[in-house]
This record gives C-alpha cells, structure tokens and sequence, in this order.
C-alpha cells in the first residue's frame, strides 16, 4: 500500500514494457467507468429522446435528431415550463432564506441565553423531528387549502418555513463555538443583537451555506404538498407542472417535450449540488451528531 | 355502557405507574448519595420513605394523565358496548393498545425527567452551563421575539394538524362536505380486516427493505473503489453521486421512458442480445423491482458520498496493521472496515429507509401510478389516493397514522442505536 505513494523517476516509466504501464489497480477504473456509463445512460438517453419526435422514439434512435426546437418550442411557449420553474425559484429561495432566518435566530436562543423553561421549548422542537408532514398532510390540507384557503406562494412556503432540523444545525453549530466568544463579547458590552449581528453571523457563513444548498434541494424536488394545494395553473412548481407534458399534445408527440421538461427542471439542482457538495455534506455532518 | 368501566381502567393505571415508580425512586435514593432534597420538609423526615411516596404519587398520576391523553378524547369508546350488549373485540383490543402506549409514554417521560432533576442534572445538559450566557430581563425578551417564529409556525403547521388526524380518524369526514360524524375506531377496524390494506403495507416493506440493501450494497462497493487518492477520483466522484439532485420526479420519468412497454429502449437492448422481453410496469410481480431499480439509482449518490467520507477516515494504519498480521482483504473489510463504518450505515438506512416510504411518491407516481393493480401502492400513496381523489378523509387519516407507527418505530431504532451501541471510531 505504502509504495503506491512512492513516486517512480519518469525515465524509469519510459522504459518499463507496455503492460507495466497500466495503472495498478485497473480494475477499479474499468468497474468505475462502467458504473458511471450505466448511471448516465438513462439521462443521457432522455436528452436524446428530448430531440426526437415519437415515431424516432418508437425506432429507439440513439443518437440526437433535429427536433429539439420544436419540443422546445412546445415546451417553453406553449406550456409555459419557465413559468413552473420561475415559480419554483420563488419557492425554494424565499423558503430557504425564511428558513435560515428563524432557524438562525432559534438556534443562537437555544445556546446563548439563559431563560427559565428552556428545556420544555427545547423539547417542543425536538420532538417535531418525528413527525414527517407527509404524516399529516391530509390535516394539514383541510388547514392550509380548506380553512385559510391558501392556494398559491404562501402555501408551499409559510407552513414550511421553520424546521427542526435546521434549528438544530445551527444549534449544533453554535454549540461548538466556544464560550469565550460570547463572555468576551458580554464583557466588551455588547448586547445580543450586537453579538448576533458582529459575531455570530460572520463566522456562520459555513452552516448558512451548508443549510441553503440541503434546503433548496429538498424545496425544489417538493412534490407532494405543491400537488394537493396548488389549484392555479400559473402558480404550481416545476415537479407539478411537468405532468402537463404528460398528455398528448398538438405535435403528436409525447415523450420528447416531456425530456425536455424533465431535463431543464434538473438543471438548477444539479447545479447547486455539483458546485456545493462540501457544503451539503458539511450540512449532514453538523445534524448528524455532535 | 361499558366492557370495562373506565374507573377501574385508571385504578389499574394508577396501580401499577405508581408502583413502579415508587420501586424506581427507593431504589434511586438508596443508591445515590446526591439525590436532591424534596421542597416538602415533611417528605424528608425518613427519606427514603418520602421518595417512595413521592414516587409513587408521581407515578400514579402520570400514568392516568397518560390513560387519559387517547381515551378521554375518546370517551373510552372502544369499550362501549353497542346496542344489543355485544362489545366488538377487535375494539377493546385496539383500546388496550391505545391505554398501554398512552400510558407508557407520558410515564416513561415524566419519570425521566423526575429522575433527573432529582439527581440535580440540567435538563439540557452542557448547554444550560456554558459560560458567557446572555441573561436578564432584556435577554428574555430577545429570546421570545427569537423563538416565537419558530414555535408559531411548528404549533400551528405540525401540532394543530397532527391533532387533527386524530381527531379525523375518528371520524366519517369527507372532504368538501362540512358535516362530519363520530365513528370511534371504525377507520381502524376496517383497515385492519381489509386485506388489500395489507397487502399494501406488505408492498411499501418490501421496497423499503430491497432499496436499503441494493443502495447501501452497491453505493458501499463503489465508494470502496473510489474513496483512494487515484487519477481522476474527483471527476469519478462527481459522476457517480449526481443523481441525488434529480428528484424523485424526475427518475420516475426518466425511468418510465427507459421501461416503457412499446417504446422502451431497454427491452429493445434485451430483445436485440437475448430474444425476449420484461413486462417492467405491466406485471405485478415485477413491477415493485422496477420501483427498486429507479429509487436506487436516484438515492445511490447521496449513499456512495457518505461512504467515501466514512471510508476516508478509516486509519489506515490500523487496516496496514492488519494486513501485516496476516488478515486477508475480506477480514480487514468486515472485520475493521465494516463496523469503523456502522454509524454511517446506520445514518443511511434511516434516509434511504425516509426516502422509500415518503419520498419514492413522486417517482411512483409518474413511473406505475401505483400499479398494475396496485402492485406499487404504498402507503403513503393510499394516503394521498384515499384522502384527496376518493376524498374520504377519515380513512386517509387512519391510514396517516399507522404509517406514523412506522415512523415512530424508525425513530426509535434511531435513538437506540445513536446511543453507544455502535462504534464510532475515535
């Protein structure tokens, strides 16, 4: 194990004969690549079908075609898939920042204050951590979508907007910083929302970040919820909308458009995901365990 | 009229919660020497004596109020006899279970707690006695305005609806219709004999437990290939997590492309190599394997990230050690490797678990539609099947609630073994 680290003089490499010249451990690149071709192929073959029309799909033509402007064209103008994902942009952002805010400003209460019945609120949280929405989205429709009649925005985001597991990320998070900040802090005379404000949020751009890329992923890729409540066309996600390319449509074709959609809606999580993923992990690592 | 009467239900609740705590807190005053002095001068006199009473008046009540908190709602109806005299068995049973569970709990909790503050430990722990703690008056009311979103939002979104579905799962509730009507445990005894019911309970088991083992299996291997520091293990990296980021949604279309039954490519592959085909989505016995096939793509990624990490912390010196003393490959994985890993796999069969029984609705949704006949209905998909397209709310509600029981039991496994039973490396 150890002479892997060793590093050969490259005139030596040169001369060695060709089957030396294969990396020692071939084999996990082989079964590597062949993984990763087998866990791209159903994308990529999406993406292809997203330039076809439905008699080259029923051929199982696995190259590009030419029409992927008029799927797109069926795609954007006509059933209006930037107006799903400009909505669920709304969502997610507005839901992660709501988030972020109250449960930034729980957790500080949870570690850096001193009140009398701190263990019962803290109890009251704690114990939310078992009950999934999906639970009792049944109730939880007859509240929001019955009772309050909310139908739109404030539907997908208010009920959502305070988390337990956020709060105790940033619980966790502030948990270990050390003490000596806020005493030295108190001592300076400052007050908490000085603390807050000068101390606090400028080192916790880490978790904040950690926080933002886990919920934006879980906000966009919502589902359920958005289905039952969400009545209004205009207004529904991306994840709902899709299934407005699920029926048939003026050109005849079916699946194409739909790739399409399903392609562009991946997008923005992939993104984030890609370019995030320490801070997602990070994220895991401080709700996980201390 | 009742089976049992409710007085001696509570006489029995009182018996045996105040019996057991008074055994608890004599057995807790005579092993500890820090136990706390009660504020009541005259319980002090001959302490022991005075815990015992002390617990076991605690324990009395705790166990009724707990009696209390399913079937004073209730009315105890579940011992009522019907008009002809009769009781219905399978409701006295199912009321047994609500007094036992209620009772347990608000006694295991408030024995808990007893038992702490008695022994003067913080409710909180450490963080009650960290220093540098904002305190006084103006803090308090910081603190509040801090809090009260939090709690707001959860109390009236998570709490007021939790309740609800009790109460709506008592009840003969249509969505729509304003008037409702008490049914006591009707929704739960006609899903306890209907053997559809059943079966789809038996079908949301079975993909969970196949999903956990392939994507844990498989993402465990492939992280074991790529966690080393190789040529390109960061590109490798990146194209093997990414389909975590998809959604459920999507991996359901995307899918249901690849398996379709007359356009599907994959059949296509098959047919060309192999001559014949698979009935992915049409054949019920098969259906569920293609559930299983999609989910674990979607869920794999977010599996092989955790385990490189994991695996990225296993000391190698220890694994060196190891192979020096003569362990072969396999030893040294299952032997060192494997259980250094066990909090990680256990974190991953508490998501991946998550994932199969809420998260796979989408992904079910565009990929059977719960079929063929019902073949992938899980219980989570009834819920939203019963409640909202046959808007018979009551059943729904019902239905929400076992599949609660289920979160519960993961819950729980989940505090059992976060607390020390696995190894946790350094």
């Amino acid at each position: 194990m150890a002479t892997e680290l060793i590093r050969q003089p490259v005139v030596e490499r040169r001369k060695r004969p060709w089957h030396k010249r294969i990396p020692e451990r071939w084999y996990a690149h082989v079964i590597l690549i062949v993984a990763i071709i087998i866990m791209g192929f159903p994308v990529y073959y999406a993406g292809v079908v997203a330039t076809q029309t439905n008699t080259q799909v029923f051929n199982y033509q696995l190259t590009p075609s030419k029409y992927l402007s008029r799927n797109w064209d069926l795609v954007v103008n006509q059933r209006q898939l930037p107006r799903f994902m400009l909505n669920s942009v709304i969502v997610a952002v507005v839901m992660t920042t709501g988030k972020a805010i109250l449960s930034l400003l729980a957790g500080m209460a949870f570690v850096f204050f001193r009140i009398p019945g701190k263990w019962l609120v803290f109890g009251f949280v704690l114990i939310t951590l078992m009950m999934p929405t999906e639970v009792m989205a049944i109730a939880l429709f007859r509240l929001v979508g019955i009772q309050l009649q909310w139908g739109g925005y404030q539907a997908m985001i208010v009920p959502f907007i305070a988390s337990a597991t956020a709060t105790f990320l940033f619980r966790q998070h502030f948990a270990s910083i050390p003490s000596e900040l806020s005493e030295a802090a108190q001592i300076d005379g400052a007050n908490p929302l000085q603390f807050l404000w000068k101390v606090l949020i400028p080192i916790s751009w880490n978790a904040i970040a950690a926080l933002f890329v886990i919920q934006f992923l879980y906000a966009w890729n919502q589902y359920l919820w958005p289905l039952m409540v969400v009545q209004e066309t205009a207004l529904k996600p991306v994840q709902v909308g899709l299934r407005t390319l699920v029926s048939g449509t003026e050109t005849g074709d079916s699946f194409g458009p739909l790739m399409l959609g399903a392609v562009m809606a991946s997008i923005p999580p992939l993104l984030v995901f890609i370019f995030l993923q320490k801070q997602f992990m990070s994220g895991f690592a401080l709700t996980r365990d201390k | 009229m009742f089976v049992v009467s409710p007085l001696i239900l509570l006489a029995l609740a009182a018996l045996v919660g105040g019996g057991g705590s008074a055994w608890l807190f004599r057995r807790a005053a005579g092993a500890e020497t820090t136990i706390r002095l009660l504020p009541w001068s005259f319980l002090n006199e001959r302490r022991e004596d005075g815990l015992t009473a002390f617990g076991a008046a605690l324990g009395g009540s705790a166990a009724i109020v707990g009696a209390l908190i399913f079937l004073g709602p209730l009315n105890f109806c579940p011992f009522a006899l019907d008009d002809d005299g009769q009781a219905d068995s399978l409701n006295v049973l199912m009321g047994m279970i609500l007094f036992v569970v209620g009772a347990l709990l608000v006694h295991t909790l408030v024995m808990r707690l007893a038992l702490r503050w008695l022994r003067k430990e913080r409710l909180l722990g450490a963080l009650e006695t960290r220093p540098g703690l904002f305190r006084g008056p103006s803090a308090w009311l910081i603190a509040t305005v801090f809090l009260a979103p939090t709690i707001g939002i959860l109390g009236i979104f998570l709490y007021y609806p939790m309740f609800d579905t009790f109460l709506l799962s008592t009840k003969l509730a249509r969505l729509g219709a304003p008037r409702t009507r008490f049914v006591c445990m009707r929704n739960f005894n006609q899903l306890l004999s209907d053997a559809d019911y059943g079966r789809t309970v038996l079908v949301s088991f079975f993909l969970a437990v196949l999903i956990v083992l392939f994507s844990l299996s498989l993402s465990l291997l492939i992280a074991q290939m790529v966690y080393r520091p190789m040529k390109g293990g960061r590109i490798y990296r990146t194209l093997l997590v990414w389909p975590y980021a998809l959604s459920p949604v999507i991996a359901g279309i995307v899918f249901q492309l690849l398996f379709h039954n007359t356009a599907g490519v994959l059949n296509h592959m098959i047919d060309t190599l192999f001559g014949f085909k698979i009935d992915w989505l049409l054949r019920p016995d098969i259906a569920p394997w293609t559930v299983v096939l999609a989910s674990t793509w979607n869920i794999m990624g977010f599996c092989i990230l955790f385990y490189i990490a994991g695996l990225q912390n296993v000391p190698q010196d220890l694994l060196e050690a190891a192979a020096i003393d003569g362990a072969n490959a396999f030893q040294r994985f299952f032997r060192i490797t494997f259980p250094l890993l066990s909090p990680i796999t256990f974190f991953l069969v508490v998501t991946t678990t998550t994932y199969a029984f809420f998260d796979s609705y989408g992904l079910i949704d565009f990929l059977t539609a719960g079929g063929p006949v019902e073949a992938t209905t899980t219980m989570m998909y009834e819920v939203f099947e019963v409640g909202v397209e046959a808007r018979n709310l009551g059943s729904a509600a019902a239905r929400s609630l076992l599949l609660f029981t289920v979160v519960i039991g993961v819950t729980i496994m989940q505090f059992r073994f976060s607390q020390g039973r696995v190894t946790y490396g350094n």
